[in-house]
């Protein structure tokens, strides 16, 4: 199995329809996923173009939410390095936001739920 | 109009039990406004947008206030007023500066047990540490400045006989603050006194997960502010902090957090060629030489206390231990004697005087920490102690608790890797000297550290071998305002306390004077 038909990140229903009603103020959106302080190790979601990404950053994919443009992931190289070996699953819970992600206000925040990649997942990303 | 029901001279009761009364309950030492707005130009204005958000205590998870949803116009108003206030504050005299932070100090001092319930009751900390702690360390750092600034000088070069170099400080102008929720007053405070000694007017947004403790905090001073000088913004990061970071009109911008925001700031602050500071956090090694086991003495037991310290603030503390490296000799015996010393922290009320461990700052930031707990068991960590959510019952089912928890593993594991922010400490072993720097140097970040040993060359070694910006030895958590507090690699950029601070908020301007009265004779 090709890693076209694998993915290493993922999103919830809730987290789906979040975007899907975020999108409709703030166009095309991305996930940056943070490290560090306070808010860190969480995900930032931002409309396309407001965040720059990098050479020093990781495309992990694009998250498939119907009805809106395909939300890209991205994480930087530094420490993908240590989250390679890990799928995430991009959930929503109640909460406070943080950071200058865009569903704070609706009193929402994204959260990443985790899971160690498959034996074929690590064969197909070239990590076995 | 004030917060307070009482007057502010006042005596507040002592508490008649070791619990605190709960803010607008009878008997409280503070009780909150029912909402809050933006404070701009010396007054309290709505929000342009008309709308506020609702505030919760992580004590009970239950709203208490709401606060102003600040927006673009209100940040816009916010710079416009401390442009206004700047043309005179920047020309204020250090004397009449330090008197503002001085007359600051005293005012938190003499409001101290109002202040530290007020701060508890939006933080979810234990009222033993805003009163021991977050309290008295910002009341002193308002004084270390207004010191500092009387202190600091100038400089005069002779270039030659008749050339001279004179340089002066002075202020940028408007400057904009980014404050963190972990520590919302003491945090503001870093930023602010520095910030104000040396004469710039500030635009301070607060975090939208602790929003209100600084408006007590400011209905006790803002008498002694001249308007403008500090305007304060409430909202959300993406509607009030981003304008914030962005705004064309500020000279300076300054962000506790985290590292994706932090980058945002940046790049923000490139479209407008504005200085940066950055501080983002870390995951800091606490690393216990073998020799600190060679007697069971009084300093055993200060190390074992230092093993323990990632529980302070719930482990909400950019610079947590969150890393324990112990040497394998005596790796046993350390950790069992740890391990019971966890065992009986008293997690609680955090209103509660006798309380060690109190509430997460939010649900999120608890739903966080459960994840890690999810993730650390998949890859193979092994919960020494804790792991789980804390149900306290009664009126604290509601409230974000989380169990002090102990996590037995080896480096490369992500609970090793990433700032959890909680009451959570990843543990593993080291063999030798080497083998603890190399592992404690294997992260991302470097803002603290903490060597343990009675080896005074040992300390040292391991003090000047570690990359972090700040290597406590033979303690930890102690922030005297008199010390530099900042980060290496990816845990940000400048330094907070210290008089070294006093140049992240200041121009250098020289005059370079001839006094010869011929021409130079090139032309």
């Amino acid at each position: 199995m090709g890693t076209s038909t694998l993915s290493r990140v993922d999103v919830t229903d809730a987290a789906a329809d979040l975007l899907r009603h975020l999108a409709a103020s703030y166009g095309p959106l991305m996930f940056h996923q943070s490290g560090g302080c306070c808010d860190g190790s969480s995900p930032m979601c931002y409309p396309v173009g407001m965040f720059l990404t990098g050479p020093g950053d990781e495309f992990l994919g694009v998250l498939p939410v119907a009805g809106i443009d395909p939300v890209p992931v991205y994480m930087s190289k530094a420490q993908f390095e240590y989250w390679k070996y890990t799928h995430l699953t991009i959930d929503v819970v109640d909460g406070r936001g943080s950071g200058f992600s865009v569903e704070a206000p609706e009193g929402k925040r994204f959260l990443i739920r985790s899971r160690l990649l498959t034996d074929e997942e690590l064969e197909a990303f070239g990590l076995s | 109009m004030t917060i307070v029901d009482k007057p502010v001279e006042a005596e507040v009761q002592a508490p008649a039990s070791t619990v605190y009364a709960a803010p607008n309950t009878p008997g409280a030492a503070v009780n909150y406004r029912p909402r809050y707005d933006n404070f701009i130009g010396g007054k309290y204005v709505p929000p342009a947008s008309g709308q506020y958000f609702e505030n919760v205590t992580p004590v009970t998870g239950k709203p208490f206030t709401e606060v102003a949803r600040g927006t673009a116009p209100d940040v816009d108003a916010a710079v416009e007023a401390g442009w206004r206030a700047f043309q005179s504050w920047g020309k204020t005299s250090v004397a009449e500066r330090a008197l503002l932070l001085n007359r600051i100090a005293d005012r938190m001092e003499q409001n101290l047990e109002l202040l530290a319930v007020a701060e508890t009751w939006d933080n979810g900390k234990p009222i033993r540490e805003t009163l021991a702690a977050d309290l008295p360390l910002a009341i002193d750092h308002f004084r270390y400045f207004a010191g500092a600034i009387r202190a600091q000088e100038g400089g005069i070069s002779e270039i030659d006989h008749d050339t001279v170099a004179y340089h002066f400080h002075e202020p940028l102008g408007v400057v904009g603050q980014i404050i963190p929720w972990n520590f919302p007053l003491l945090m503001a405070t870093w930023k602010l006194a520095p910030a104000l000694a040396a004469g710039n007017c500030v635009v301070l947004k607060p975090a939208e997960q602790t929003p209100a403790s600084i408006h007590v905090w400011l209905d006790l001073v803002k008498d002694l502010i001249p308007d403008g000088v500090l305007n304060i913004v409430n909202g959300f990061g993406i509607e009030a902090g981003a304008p914030l970071a962005q705004h064309p009109r500020i000279r300076k911008i300054a962000f506790t957090g985290e590292t994706t925001t932090g980058r945002l700031i940046m790049q923000y602050a490139t479209q407008n060629l504005i200085p940066v500071t950055l501080e983002l956090g870390g995951k800091s090694p606490n690393i216990f030489f073998e020799d600190v086991a060679a007697q069971h003495d009084a300093f055993y037991e200060k190390a074992q206390e230092g093993f323990g310290f990632f529980a302070l603030n719930q482990g909400e503390v950019c610079t947590c231990p969150s890393r324990a490296l112990v040497q394998s000799s005596i790796y046993d015996g350390f950790v069992s004697d740890g391990l019971a010393r966890v065992a009986g922290f008293k997690q609680g009320n955090p209103l509660d005087l006798s309380t060690q461990v109190g509430a997460q700052a939010s649900n999120d930031q608890l739903e966080k920490i459960l994840s890690y707990f999810d993730i650390g068991k998949q890859e193979g960590a092994r919960v020494l102690i804790g792991g789980e959510r804390a149900d306290l019952g009664g009126d604290l089912a509601g409230g974000y608790y989380v169990q002090p928890t102990v996590f037995e593993g080896q480096n490369k594991m992500r609970i090793f890797q990433e700032e959890i922010f909680g009451p959570v400490v990843a543990l593993t072993s080291f063999s030798d000297f080497d083998d603890a720097i190399s592992i404690a140097n294997d992260t991302l970040y470097g803002l603290g550290a903490g060597v343990w040993a009675r080896d005074g060359a040992l300390q040292y070694r391991a003090g000047r071998a570690i990359e972090a910006g700040r290597v406590w030895t033979n303690t930890y958590h102690q922030y005297p305002a008199h010390a530099a507090f900042g980060g290496y690699k990816q845990s940000g950029i400048g330094r907070e306390n210290h008089k070294m601070m006093l140049d992240h908020y200041q121009q250098t301007k020289n005059l370079l004077v001839s006094y010869a009265e011929g021409p130079m004779g090139f032309f």
